[in-house]
């Protein structure tokens, strides 16, 4: 549900920047979303459908590039992805961890005409 | 005419985040200690704020704004004990945002509130998303939800300064192992304030007050 929000923004920022560029149609729009973001691709283009109908961006093919989340442990380096199981170092078992990737939700890019 | 790519700089939660911050000050003009409560549906969120205005409504000034899809009972509960509150119905929305609460905030005297209670729509993913410009924003975990919700829902567990594990009087009838879950959260959120408490019979209660009190009062000074 948090999916719509995010697809308002994405369509928000689509429009402003189309305006800028004088373009006449969005033919594409480049996501970016991290496993950790909690974004479902099949919702977000079910929104994208909704909010777009009627723009210059109905009918635009959404593009998701899925980044994996990545923990990096503070005390021996290891980069690690989880399994679902475990947040904890799997090399050395440290809780001393960072998330290094996954938490993104952005829109990276439009392609227009 | 070809296609052309136009590259995007903006973050997608700026907007929200630009009207967190508006909030913001709007409460430090006001010197109110906002506290934005965050949990899955059913953890007790009702509950512990009910017993939070108990303790604390001789000590502060307090006023509470209630999200929730749809109703005004938990609004209802919140006002029944005394203080001012006031709903906001999301419509579907699975959380509150800041445009949201931004809304709502000239229902309430601000300026003669010293702590101001959110209760966010019940949701472990949605909420972390979303700030809305708080002091603190606090998780309430329940022991029957299980162990496992911080491996489930890392981003909630991130994003919060302190949590409160309630419902700890039904650890007997679970099997609910307490080192795996502080586990988790120790590795998301190092050296997070945590607090075992049951609304319900009280226990644990007195530790969580005593350290919300010092957090508003440090504010509020």
């Amino acid at each position: 549900m948090h999916e719509l929000p995010f697809v308002e923004s994405v369509l928000k920022i689509t429009m402003e920047q189309t305006e800028q560029a004088k373009a006449k149609r969005v033919v594409g729009v480049n996501l970016v979303i991290g496993d950790l973001a909690s974004m479902v691709d099949e919702s977000v283009q079910f929104y994208w459908d909704i909010v777009s109908e009627g723009t210059i961006a109905e009918g635009a093919k959404l593009h998701f590039k899925r980044l994996p989340a990545v923990f990096q442990c503070k005390d021996c380096g290891t980069k690690y992805q989880l399994d679902g199981q475990h947040l904890a170092c799997p090399k050395c078992g440290s809780t001393r961890v960072s998330i290094v990737g996954g938490d993104e939700a952005r829109l990276e890019s439009i392609e227009v005409e | 005419m070809g296609t052309r790519t136009i590259s995007i700089v903006e973050n997608i939660l700026d907007a929200n985040d630009r009207i967190a911050q508006t909030n913001r000050e709007l409460f430090d003009s006001t010197k109110t200690f906002a506290i934005n409560f965050m949990a899955s549906p059913g953890a007790g969120k009702t509950s512990v704020i009910l017993r939070t205005v108990q303790y604390l409504k001789d000590r502060y000034r307090m006023a509470g704004v209630d999200g929730d899809v749809a109703t005004t009972i938990d609004a209802d509960r919140m006002a029944a004990t005394g203080i001012p509150a006031v709903q906001i119905n999301t419509g579907g929305t699975c959380h509150l945002d800041a445009v949201m609460l931004s809304g709502a905030l000239p229902k309430l005297n601000l300026d003669e509130t010293d702590l101001l209670i959110i209760e966010n729509v019940g949701n472990l993913i949605c909420p972390a998303s979303f700030k809305l410009g708080s002091r603190l924003d606090v998780l309430i975990a329940s022991v029957p939800e299980g162990d496992d919700k911080p491996y489930k829902y890392p981003k909630m567990y991130r994003g919060v300064q302190a949590m409160l594990l309630n419902k700890v009087d039904l650890l007997p009838y679970f099997d609910f192992d307490m080192d795996y879950f502080r586990k988790g959260v120790e590795v998301l959120n190092p050296g997070l304030s945590f607090f075992p408490v049951s609304a319900k019979t009280g226990e644990g209660l007195d530790a969580y007050i005593e350290w919300l009190t010092e957090q508003a009062d440090s504010f509020l000074k």
